[in-house]
């Protein structure tokens, strides 16, 4: 065999000496023979379209939170006073305290909705398939349109909820969900949650079909109970999946901005500000791209954390494998 | 206050003069009619194939939006230039803008808000030459115009088109009820007016939420009619002021007696509230009232009899403080078209095109150019005076400083409108609203 034969110092000189014998290969044949540069090769294109649609607006972002850059002229370096602005700024405090609220809520009640129409998912229910599409629908209408359905939903004037609630009885007014700052946070969290329910939902039906049921039956036989059998079966296989889609659902939440632009656009008086939409406002309407960009920039660490929790969490799934969980 | 300066006044002279010897040299001028000075157009040699891309904002009335889409259409016919017209909705069309200027592409030609050409004069191309050709011909530019279409050298970098005016649209029959014929012209029985609305379930709404028209008009007015400002004459900025916190204070006391909800209201809100019979009286253009007259609901379209218009009350300050939505026509440097652009611009301002777009708005846009004051759409409706001298009562945002990046950003960033908003959700006290302002409008205005 071939490979004996290479095995075979005398084989392994011969092959030397015909290599020797060999013309040259151009440089251009040895430079694509290195599987060093044939891989930087491959990586090339990904790593352009990264840098020129990823790292490039981050470094530019970055950049101009240190300028005072407005629209239609260029700025100059101001070190950190946008920063030093923002500190000050109540407006970006608000700002910050509604995202972390909006995003600790909304991606709570989309885990234990979302988790709890998959287990529901996962049964043996007639016409699954039409049942799981139709709950894919929240997730694939263009947010725009969902959000002006939501500003529908809350008007303080024709709002079916209202109607619905008058009609029964219940109240004798109209809520007004969008005119007092809580009434109309709790709203938009509302709506988050009814538009990311099905990609959690979706994401973890996928993983619970991916334990095997012989699992369930072992644990069956040991004589746990349904609640033991989801505590010690379901949620440590479903745990892996569970930190890359929560990683997602915060950073998809952390930076909304199509819900709130649409059915308040930050009011009212500014207190549904989200810091994506409060970036927006001060950088593009209010021609401040250099305050724009630093509240953009201020969600960076958020993010980052975001990461590193998926990171960390996905690091523990080797106890799966028989590692330990550190 | 809204005082012509002695130039002004000798600008207005000038204008009127010009229509009058126009009158002399053969015009006959009559009641109800635009009267146009004889002055040769400016030649702009149409560059071969061009075509062009405007953006203006979308309609909220029909007439409106049809008539200016004939017009363009007419301009294509008689000229070959093809344009395409693009209609953004309110909240959309500055951002868009402030990009085209950004990045430099994009429309060619804008019809764009307030001072927002003052956020980018140099992306702007010369608009002189159209404008003092226009000035001439129909009486000249009402000062307001003036002042926002040109930038600090003196030139025009954009043509106001028309303002959408924030008269009060009220239901005669109950503001009768409450006690009152008509609406009072002082804030005091406007307060009891509101206090005897709302008693009699009849109450009024103005809009609080980030509304570009109908938010921006009325708290400026509330301002300005307590003698609050955002700046001085030297761009100074004075908002957190004695004469604010009395704005604040009575603006409190009149949200009060508001339907629940007007702190979300964005601008067709109000007109929803009111065309559902759920308020008794607003701020807003003339649409409310186009879209009674034109419903095809009986009982919509009587409500059209009960509707009427006033202009805002007056404040401590003594003297009228009225703000409107102004449109300005802009052309970006980075058109490859410029003669075409100006070109366009001159065309849609004539009277032939001006004049039936103004008449289908059913006079929606108070004109810039004196003349257009004798457009028989002002006097055809007497409901439609109120607006019809939107553009010579008005002042501008920014007011009494100048106009430039500084005061359209602060209007762009809602500063007066949530400063206002916040007192009267509860979740600032007028001080401390007014501090907040302060600081972030002279944020604006360092620069």
């Amino acid at each position: 065999m071939a490979h004996q034969n290479v095995a075979d110092p005398r084989a392994a000189g011969a092959v030397r000496e015909r290599r020797i014998a060999r013309p040259r290969d151009s440089w251009i044949v040895r430079t694509f023979d290195n599987p060093v540069v044939l891989s930087f090769l491959f990586m090339l294109p990904a790593a352009t379209l990264l840098l020129v649609f990823l790292t490039y607006p981050l470094g530019l972002g970055i950049w101009l939170g240190f300028t005072d850059t407005r629209i239609g002229r260029a700025g100059v370096f101001i070190g950190l006073e946008n920063y030093q602005s923002l500190f000050r700024d109540s407006m970006f405090w608000l700002a910050v305290s509604n995202t972390v609220l909006y995003t600790v809520i909304a991606t709570i009640g989309k885990f234990a909705l979302g988790l709890w129409l998959a287990l529901l998912l996962n049964n043996h229910l007639p016409a699954k398939a039409l049942i799981r599409s139709i709950i894919l629908v929240p997730w694939i209408v263009p947010t725009v349109l969902s959000a002006l359905a939501f500003w529908w939903i809350y008007d303080p004037q024709f709002s079916i909820i209202s109607w619905a609630l008058t009609e029964m009885g219940l109240i004798d007014q109209y809520i007004d969900f969008l005119g007092t700052p809580n009434n109309a946070r709790a709203s938009l969290i509302a709506a988050n949650i009814w538009r990311g329910i099905p990609f959690v939902a979706i994401c973890l039906l996928a993983g619970l079909q991916t334990i095997s049921p012989s699992l369930y039956e072992a644990a069956a036989l040991d004589g746990a109970s349904a609640w033991q059998r989801f505590r010690h079966v379901t949620l440590p296989m479903l745990m892996p999946i569970l930190a890359v889609v929560m990683t997602f659902s915060i950073l998809f939440t952390f930076t909304d901005f199509q819900l709130i632009y649409a059915i308040t656009r930050g009011g009212p008086a500014g207190t549904t500000h989200l810091m994506a939409t409060l970036a927006f406002q001060r950088a593009i309407p209010g021609g401040q791209l250099g305050e724009g960009a630093a509240i953009a920039v201020a969600m960076i660490p958020f993010l980052v954390f975001a990461t590193l929790f998926s990171y960390f969490a996905l690091a523990r799934r080797k106890w799966q494998h028989g590692g330990s969980d550190d | 206050m809204n005082k012509f300066t002695r130039r002004d006044t000798l600008k207005m002279g000038v204008g009127a003069g010009a229509l009058a010897g126009a009158g002399l040299l053969g015009y006959r001028p009559a009641f109800g009619e635009v009267m146009a000075a004889d002055v040769p157009a400016p030649k702009f040699a149409v560059e071969k194939g061009a075509e062009l891309r405007v953006l203006r904002p979308a309609k909220f009335v029909q007439g409106d939006e049809t008539q200016f889409l004939a017009n363009t259409e007419k301009f294509t016919k008689e000229t070959g230039v093809k344009v395409r017209v693009d209609n953004e909705s309110w909240e959309d069309l500055r951002p868009k803008t402030a990009v085209a200027a950004n990045i430099g592409s994009g429309p060619d030609v804008v019809l764009a808000w307030n001072d927002d050409p003052h956020q980018y004069p140099d992306k702007l191309i010369d608009l002189t030459e159209v404008a003092e050709y226009l000035g001439k011909k129909y009486g000249g530019w009402y000062p307001i115009a003036e002042r926002y279409g040109k930038g600090s050298d003196g030139k025009w970098i954009a043509m106001p088109i028309g303002a959408s005016g924030g008269a009060i649209v009220y239901r005669k029959s109950w503001v009768n009820e409450a006690g009152y014929d008509a609406i009072p012209t002082d804030i005091d029985n406007f307060l009891t007016l509101a206090k005897n609305l709302k008693k009699n379930n009849h109450p009024m709404g103005f809009a609080l939420g980030n509304a570009q028209g109908d938010g921006n008009t009325w708290t400026h007015w509330l301002v300005w009619s307590h003698g609050g400002a955002l700046v001085d004459e030297d761009n100074k900025v004075i908002i957190d002021s004695p004469e604010t916190i009395a704005a604040l204070e009575y603006g409190k006391q009149l949200v009060d007696q508001f339907i629940p909800g007007t702190l979300s209201w964005l601008d067709p809100s109000n007109n929803k509230a009111f065309l559902a019979g759920e308020i008794s009286l607003t701020s807003n253009g003339i649409s409310v009232y186009y879209s009674a007259k034109n419903s095809s609901d009986p009982a919509i379209k009587a409500m059209a009899e009960d509707i009427h218009h006033a202009r805002f009350p007056i404040g401590p300050v003594g003297q009228p403080t009225e703000a409107g939505l102004l449109v300005n026509t802009m052309v970006f440097k980075h058109t490859k078209y410029p003669n075409a652009a100006k070109e366009y611009l001159r065309f849609i301002f004539e009277k032939e095109q001006y004049a039936p777009w103004q008449t289908a708005s059913i006079g929606y846009w108070s004109h810039p150019l004196a003349a257009y004051a004798g457009n028989p759409i002002w006097t055809e409706d007497p409901k439609h005076a109120a607006y019809s001298e939107v553009m010579k009562n008005m002042l501008w945002y920014g007011y009494r400083g100048s106009l430039g990046y500084a005061s359209a950003a602060t209007l762009a960033d809602f500063i007066i409108n949530n400063m206002v908003a916040q007192v009267c959700s509860g979740r600032a006290t007028p001080k401390e609203a007014a501090a907040e302002a302060q600081r972030r409008a002279e944020r604006y205005y360092r620069t």
